[in-house]
């Protein structure tokens, strides 16, 4: 039993920290969250060069041969930052497809794109209809020859706007809701066909609206095998889930202590607004949810670092943990602040925000205490 | 970072397994897996069986008898004894008192009261809430008032658990008001109960048994040597105890086998009518409880991981009371939920007796379910309330 970490685990956190300290302050990040960009070119360059959008990769493949520990270490510190560059989008989803499922050609097309830092990617994972469930796909692939023609709607494709390789599931058989029958393709975004409605998310991400109409596509474009991408969806997403977990875990320790800190500077009554019970149970109160909160993220980070089978169930558990505690601890954040945790110009809406959207991301909470039971019936 | 044991730590857990496997006696645990209650001759028995093993002071040093064991053998060991659902010693002798005797007693002391405590000879009561003292125990009132050799006690301690069956109280007195501190004139001493003055009134609980009693003291003379330590220091001593109990005080190990008969029982169908497990509400209820366990668990690994390698325990251990506590209450809860109509049949012999099955009203303990419910809000209120310990957590680890 053990929860210290390996020298290059704590370099790694180290210096993910550092950079925030140091170059990501809140001033910069607003500034690049109410641009017209989506996030920093620059920055992400930064990303490349400290090699951290080689972390998750094998190092077969150029990688660092990093695992979910890292990826926990790494997202912890962009949670705390409130980084809006999509690590998320570019290096766990589509890259983790990539990694997974992708062919050496395809690897070398896009995925030393994605660890060079000079390709945007995406992954189509939802649909309007679909609500959380990755296997409901009603987007139709059909077979021409030694070509797929795709046609169907993505919704809230994350950095959908931005990039230039989009991975879309689609249905090569089964009904729309099977398991089996979905199949992954690396399609351009500049693809004939291919029309996107790009947007900002009230957290200060980008994503956007994809149709495809008649979008032909070789058949050199399916990732892994035909009608066998749920499998492969499902480990990326969960590994996601992970990720969205630990940058939860982030904020929501900076929230607790921003507001305890605050607590102890306002002064109502002519005491400082921290020294009254009824405010001192509600910051303890959110003390024992970051807690309980970190050690549910230990535990599923190493149950998936050590491929145990339960791992599936405990990133449930933790996504249902972080839905739940994550809102307290924001709400509980805003109203001790009071009036000033409502303005745009606190850093503690923003965090709220971001915590909000990651109680969305990948199942709420209600979707994966369901999912928990239905895992324990296995 | 890993989770698994070392090969001696998985062998020592086969020892513990097989032991509580052969030795827990069987009539005993049909009372403990219906949620009965034991009597003082079931704990005697059970503590004598594991005092003859050498595992009846588990926190103890090896010099007074005790294990001398690492703080993951003693997490070992709770989930074993936890897992057979076999009862923990008694906490007030082995737990309580006895790390203050050795720890701050003389050598004449040790001598005269740690022997009697490790082989369940002596049985100890805890003396420290009184009427007017419960959260607030820095208040408290009873006296110790030096005579010659001798101190006279006078006053009442309340709360008492198992002082009907006890043959010794510890009790936090005041030997002084002239100080500047109320907590300075508080002094540590041990008590006979056959001495003179002392008399037990019972305090029924809600549930309807005899568990805590009022203990009156009306010039209660004894020996100044059964003063613990030095006169005014009874308060640093209390505190100590407290941090004995620190790693075990979520009872995780004792939770997870609760939920592990939850979820048998809600599995079950009886006289062919569905299994509970099936209603999706319910899942829900077990599922999340199974959560939040689990995030203690390993709260409780992280303060065990810091302790092990020499570190005091972190902010995470001061929550351990807390969640423990909110666990096992909600567990209570479920059981008596699971039951149904069955938890209201108000059958007091089954809560102490060890009935046949066939005998039973209700399937299994399901009268017990709703008597452990009321029982045990008791959890979140003793030990200092939840609320103390929110207190506390406020001011020391939050800083305000």
């Amino acid at each position: 039993m053990d929860f210290s970490l390996t020298e290059e685990q704590t370099m790694l956190a180290d210096s993910v920290s550092r950079f925030i300290a140091n170059d990501y302050n809140f001033e910069r990040r607003m500034k690049i969250a109410e641009s017209d960009e989506n996030f920093s070119a620059e920055i992400w360059q930064t990303f490349a060069e400290l090699g951290w959008t080689a972390v998750p990769f094998c190092e077969e493949d150029g990688g660092l041969g990093g695992g979910p520990v890292e990826l926990m270490l790494m997202m912890e510190q962009f949670g705390r930052g409130l980084v809006v560059e999509p690590y998320l989008a570019n290096i766990i989803l589509a890259g983790g497809v990539l990694q997974r499922a992708g062919s050496d050609e395809q690897k070398t097309n896009w995925l030393s794109g994605i660890i060079e830092g000079s390709l945007q990617a995406a992954l189509a994972f939802s649909e309007p209809q679909a609500r959380f469930e990755i296997a409901d796909i009603a987007t139709t692939a059909t077979a021409d020859g030694d070509h797929f023609t795709l046609s169907g709607q993505k919704a809230f494709v994350l950095n959908g706007g931005s990039a230039e390789l989009v991975i879309i599931p689609a249905r090569t058989a089964g009904a729309q809701n099977d398991t089996g029958g979905i199949t992954l393709f690396a399609v351009p975004a500049d693809s004939e066909g291919l029309s996107r409605k790009s947007y900002k998310t009230v957290d200060a991400h980008a994503a956007a609206e994809i149709t495809l109409s008649n979008v032909r596509v070789p058949a050199t474009s399916v990732i892994g095998d035909v009608d066998a991408g749920h499998a492969i969806l499902e480990a990326v997403i969960d590994e996601a889930t992970l990720a969205v977990c630990a940058e939860a875990i982030g904020i929501m320790r900076t929230m607790h202590d921003k507001t305890v800190e605050y607590s102890k500077s306002r002064v109502q009554f002519g005491v400082p607004i921290g020294s009254f019970q009824a405010l001192q149970h509600r910051m303890v109160d959110t003390l024992i949810a970051c807690e309980q909160s970190h050690s549910l993220l230990l535990w599923t980070a190493l149950l998936t670092s050590e491929g145990k089978p339960d791992a599936r169930q405990a990133i449930s558990a933790l996504k249902y943990q972080v839905g739940t505690a994550g809102r307290l601890v924001a709400e509980e954040a805003v109203q001790i602040h009071g009036g000033m945790g409502v303005t745009w110009e606190l850093d503690i809406a923003h965090y709220f925000k971001r915590l909000s959207a990651i109680g969305i991301l990948f199942g709420n909470a209600d979707f994966h205490l369901d999912r928990y039971v239905n895992l324990s019936a296995i | 970072m890993h989770i698994s044991f070392t090969k001696e730590e998985r062998e020592f857990q086969q020892e513990a397994r097989r032991f509580f496997a052969e030795k827990f006696p069987e009539d005993i645990k049909r009372k403990q897996d219906s949620g009965a209650v034991l009597s003082k001759e079931d704990y005697v028995r059970w503590q004598k069986i594991m005092y003859a093993k050498g595992w009846a002071a588990i926190n103890w040093p090896t010099e007074y008898g005790g294990t001398g064991w690492t703080p993951i053998q003693m997490y070992i060991f709770s989930n074993e004894i936890a897992r057979a659902n076999a009862p923990d010693m008694l906490p007030f002798g082995v737990k309580m008192v006895a790390p203050i005797i050795y720890t701050f007693g003389s050598e004449e002391q040790k001598a005269r009261f740690l022997p009697d405590i490790l082989e369940s000879n002596v049985w100890w009561c805890q003396g420290y809430s009184e009427p007017g003292s419960g959260s607030d125990l820095a208040s408290l009132k009873m006296r110790a008032d030096r005579d010659g050799d001798s101190y006279i006690l006078n006053g009442t301690k309340t709360w008492t658990t198992l002082a009907h069956m006890a043959d010794w109280i510890f009790c936090l007195v005041r030997t002084s008001t002239d100080v500047a501190r109320r907590q300075e004139g508080i002094s540590f001493v041990l008590v006979d109960m056959q001495t003179p003055g002392v008399t037990v009134r019972p305090i029924i609980t809600i549930e309807g048994e005899r568990e805590v009693n009022e203990v009156h003291f009306e010039d209660v003379r004894i020996p100044v040597n059964n003063l613990v330590g030095e006169e005014g220091k009874g308060w640093t001593y209390g505190k100590v105890l407290l941090q004995h109990e620190r790693t075990n005080i979520a009872g995780v190990a004792r939770s997870q086998n609760s939920l592990k008969r939850l979820k048998e029982k809600a599995a079950q169908t009886i006289h062919g009518g569905p299994a509970l497990a099936d209603d999706q509400n319910f899942a829900r209820k077990i599922a999340a409880v199974e959560i939040d366990l689990k995030a203690l668990e390993y709260t409780q690994l992280r303060t065990l991981a810091a302790v092990a390698v020499g570190k005091a325990p972190g902010p995470e251990s001061s929550i351990l009371k807390i969640c423990g506590s909110e666990i096992q209450q909600e567990l209570d809860a479920l059981f008596m939920e699971a039951a149904g109509y069955f938890a209201l049949p108000y059958v007091p012999d089954q809560y102490v007796i060890d009935f046949p099955e066939d005998e039973r009203i209700g399937h299994g303990g399901e009268t017990n379910t709703s008597l452990r419910y009321f029982n045990n809000r008791k959890a979140s209120i003793y030990g200092g309330s939840n609320e103390i310990q929110k207190n506390i957590i406020a001011k020391h680890v939050l800083g305000l």
